[in-house]
């Protein structure tokens, strides 16, 4: 698994340079020449090209950027049904006036404090930082500032803080929901540079690193040293460990280790004035006063800058199985479910679900991969992985589980792993849906977490609602009661969007779910977030963003509407100094 | 006709290799061992012959420590009918192992022996090639395609070489060393992993095979390639032909 996800992030990595400087070459010139006579046909050319390149995620996001953001701009029916689209954007809030713009002395303090290398201009840089990962969201931002040291960042938002200049904190820019990118001309903070390594523990596990550490390569220093980290995710070539906590990001360890608000054990955070928060503990204990390291964690940036992070980390494990299974009905992937926490207790370690219309997907859009159940379809399929010490205990195990679980009738059907190859051919089909999805066609994204019996319920309510005008694909980390409900159409639709949306954020609503599991709320559902916290609650927050944030210029325009934050009075705190 | 299929336990293919502290091997301990991919092939191609209704029986064999069991019980999940595990503890060369099967092939009698054309951890790739010779039996090596005659006795072997591909027919009984493109291995499924369980693993020693384990070769040091170098970013060609003349003296 893990080679197969080093090698597509390679790829990724290296062919975007490689594309970005070819589409420069043929695509922009089209568009740009002939922007009004672009036909439909040259977008197909274009897509032609993404789809050869490889399989690869940025690439495929490559294209819905030429179909989506460019699109905006440019007057051609052929293109009008592509980009109509922006599936649950909501209608951006105006620019904040009270935002001061840029002028010189502005950019020559910057360069006093971080010197002309920490100052970027340059449009090309720019252009990458004001755009997002899937193309989706583009800014207009023309400053970024790189600091190197925790005393930089304190200095730029303090200054920033007294002009009024809006800031957008930036790590690795791997978001899905808009929340890394400005939405306007705000200042761009990238934390990029800041990326050592402070110290590692042995003994308890401990790693202290700076904010813009790569996950990446945060996993390969703890692997020589026998350890994981606590969370792993299909970004971790890019994403950094500051945004990683700034979002309190899931992926696929969470089962298993937790949340973010486990194993983070203290930080390091500029708030919007300048003060420095040293909350950088390394205790697993700690009951003195509110724990404020907390607000940090999941607040997308907008009440301080995450600039240090002390983090448990466990040890790595030596055994790992997995098992791709199948089911005939929903209520028997929740029995496994409880089946599998039973009876594999400590060493369980993710329980993923796809329908069968994902699986389908995966393996008519994908290629090199096969059906590891040939021998007929499935409603359902379930993953299990096993993370333990002792590899004939923990098969032992496992075969044990799974061979009562098909007596009993639960499993129709099942496949293990016998090498870790077998075991990355399974993960990779539960992992390509999203670029499967990619490749059928427009995709409208729900990241839902509900409770696990009435997951299923939604997608088949969203069947009947839709009828055969959309493809609804339902996949998720079932073990995690997550959801990602995906709509796959040939193209974006208002007619379909309004089918779903609100129905799928009432329908949540209801059930007392998230419409915001694991991706954040960014700037797409900021708008939304009332569908899963009370008014109350909202205006709490927005009333600690006031304490923390008085002027606003923290990561404006997102996780919160910007009605409410326009409401909610407060008094500005002094800043120590 | 009874196919007999030789199975190495190695260090899985996707594990990163460390060499020991002391640099008298690899590290093994704590690390995942899996099947060699090759004799996945080998056991593959025999079950396949077998689903054909050219065989009757295949029969999985490894040597090596205890542990080997466990990798004899995948090959029994995939489908082979039994198994014989001819347990040594120690290192073993392609010389010894050649030599066990040559016994192991006196007792058992069968029409075709299927081997991975080499193993990933010492990629000696000698094993079939020396089976064949204390057999003298025909061999056909790095096979892509593999096509039995049982009637006439005869198996034709592709064999991807330099210049394109070469067919050979050998008489049976043959041995017959696989590559990479001759078939996709099977998954063991949960049925398969249940039956597996009433299968029967021989066990044996070289002893009872009258096989003395000796070497002729003494493992001196292993240690890992040297580092590549990072590369570095030159700021003009005066200053890479700079280089290239008078640091890498290339030109």
């Amino acid at each position: 698994m893990k080679n197969l996800t080093a090698v597509s992030r390679l790829l990724r990595r290296s062919s975007r340079s490689l594309f970005d400087r070819r589409s420069n070459l043929t695509f922009l010139g089209a568009f740009c020449s002939s922007s009004s006579g672009l036909s439909y046909k040259s977008l197909q050319t274009c897509e032609q090209f993404t789809q050869d390149d490889c399989f690869h995620k940025k690439v495929m996001s490559k294209r819905i950027y030429f179909l989506r953001g460019y699109g905006v701009g440019i007057q051609s029916n052929g293109l009008r049904t592509h980009h109509r689209s922006l599936a649950s954007i909501a209608s951006t809030p105006e620019r904040n006036k009270s935002f001061a713009t840029i002028n010189s002395d502005d950019i020559s303090y910057f360069k006093k404090v971080l010197g002309e290398r920490g100052v970027i201009q340059d449009e090309e840089k720019l252009d990458d930082a004001n755009t997002d990962w899937m193309r989706k969201y583009k800014g207009s931002s023309k400053l970024m500032l790189q600091p190197r040291s925790t005393q930089e960042v304190s200095q730029i938002l303090d200054y920033c803080n007294s002009r009024c200049l809006a800031v957008v904190p930036q790590g690795g820019n791997t978001g899905l929901v808009g929340g890394s990118i400005p939405v306007y001309d705000e200042v761009i903070i990238n934390i990029g540079s800041m990326n050592n390594i402070l110290s590692f523990d042995k003994v308890s596990g401990i790693l202290v690193c700076e904010a813009g550490c790569i996950l990446e390569n945060l996993i390969s220093f703890l692997d020589n040293e026998g350890y994981i980290m606590p969370l792993d995710l299909g970004a971790k070539g890019s994403c950094q460990i500051g945004g990683n906590v700034s979002t309190n990001a899931g992926g696929l360890r969470l089962l298993r280790y937790g949340s973010l608000h486990g194993s983070v054990l203290g930080l390091e955070v500029v708030l919007a004035n300048g003060t420095v928060l040293d909350m950088l503990g390394t205790l697993r204990k700690d009951n003195t006063g509110y724990d404020l390291k907390h607000l940090f964690i999941g607040s997308e940036g907008s009440l301080g800058i995450v600039t240090k992070v002390s983090i448990l980390t466990p040890p790595k494990l030596s055994s790992v199985n997995v098992a791709f299974l199948a089911c005939e009905d929903y209520l028997s992937c929740q029995k496994i479910l409880l089946e599998a926490k039973r009876k594999l207790g400590e060493i369980l370690s993710a329980f993923e679900f796809l329908d069968i219309n994902a699986m389908d997907l995966v393996l008519k859009q994908l290629d090199g991969l096969r059906d590891p159940l040939p021998s007929s379809k499935h409603n359902f399929y379930v993953l299990i992985e096993t993370t333990g010490s002792m590899e004939s205990h923990d098969k032992e195990k496992l075969e044990a589980f799974l061979v009562q679980a098909i007596e009993s009738g639960l499993l129709t059907d099942g496949v293990v792993a016998q090498d870790i190859n077998q075991a990355s051919s399974f993960w990779r089909i539960r992992e390509g849906v999203p670029e499967a999805l990619l490749k059928a066609g427009a995709t409208y994204k729900y990241d839902l977490s509900l409770p696990p019996e009435k997951m299923y319920d939604l997608v088949e309510e969203m069947r009947g609602r839709l009828g055969a005008a959309a493809n609804v694909v339902a996949y998720g980390h079932l073990g995690d009661g997550n959801l990602h409900l995906n709509i796959s159409t040939q193209q974006y639709d208002d007619n379909i969007l309004s089918k779903i949306e609100p129905f799928v954020y009432e329908w949540t609503s209801k059930q007392r779910g998230s419409i915001s599991a694991e991706h954040g709320v960014g700037l797409m559902k900021a708008s939304k977030i009332h569908y899963s916290k009370s008014a109350e609650t909202v205006q709490t927050m927005a009333a600690i963003k006031k304490v923390l944030d008085h002027n606003g210029i923290l990561n404006p325009y997102k996780v919160l509407p910007t009605s409410v934050l326009s409401e909610s009075g407060g008094q500005e705190p002094k800043k120590e100094s | 006709m009874k196919i007999l299929v030789a199975i190495k336990r190695v260090v899985d293919y996707a594990v990163k290799i460390r060499v020991k502290p002391d640099k008298s091997g690899v590290e093994t301990s704590n690390v995942k061992m899996s099947m060699n991919p090759f004799c996945e092939i080998a056991l593959e191609e025999a079950l396949r012959i077998k689903e054909s209704g050219r065989a009757s029986e295949v029969v999985a064999v490894s040597i090596g420590p205890a542990q080997c069991a466990d990798t004899l019980r995948t090959g029994l999940a995939m489908g082979a009918d039994r198994a014989i595990h001819v347990e040594y503890p120690g290192t073993l060369y392609p010389l010894s192992v050649a030599k066990i099967f040559k016994s192991l092939v006196d007792a058992e009698k069968p029409g075709l022996l299927l081997l991975g054309k080499q193993a990933i951890d010492d990629d000696c790739n000698q094993t079939g090639q020396m089976i064949a010779g204390l057999l003298k039996w025909p061999q056909g090596t790095f096979a892509s395609k593999v096509v039995l005659d049982e009637q006439n006795k005869v198996v034709t072997v592709d064999r991807e070489v330099d210049g394109g591909l070469e067919t050979l027919s050998l008489d049976l009984p043959a041995v017959i060393t696989t590559d990479l493109r001759l078939n996709q291995p099977r998954y063991a499924t949960l049925p398969n992993i249940m039956k597996a369980k009433s299968k029967a693993i021989k066990k044996l020693s070289p002893k009872d095979l009258n096989v003395e384990i000796r070497s002729d070769l003494e493992v001196v040091q292993v240690t890992e390639p040297p580092k590549r170098k990072a590369g570095v970013i030159l700021s003009s060609v005066d200053e890479l032909i700079d280089r290239l003349k008078n640091e890498a003296r290339v030109i």
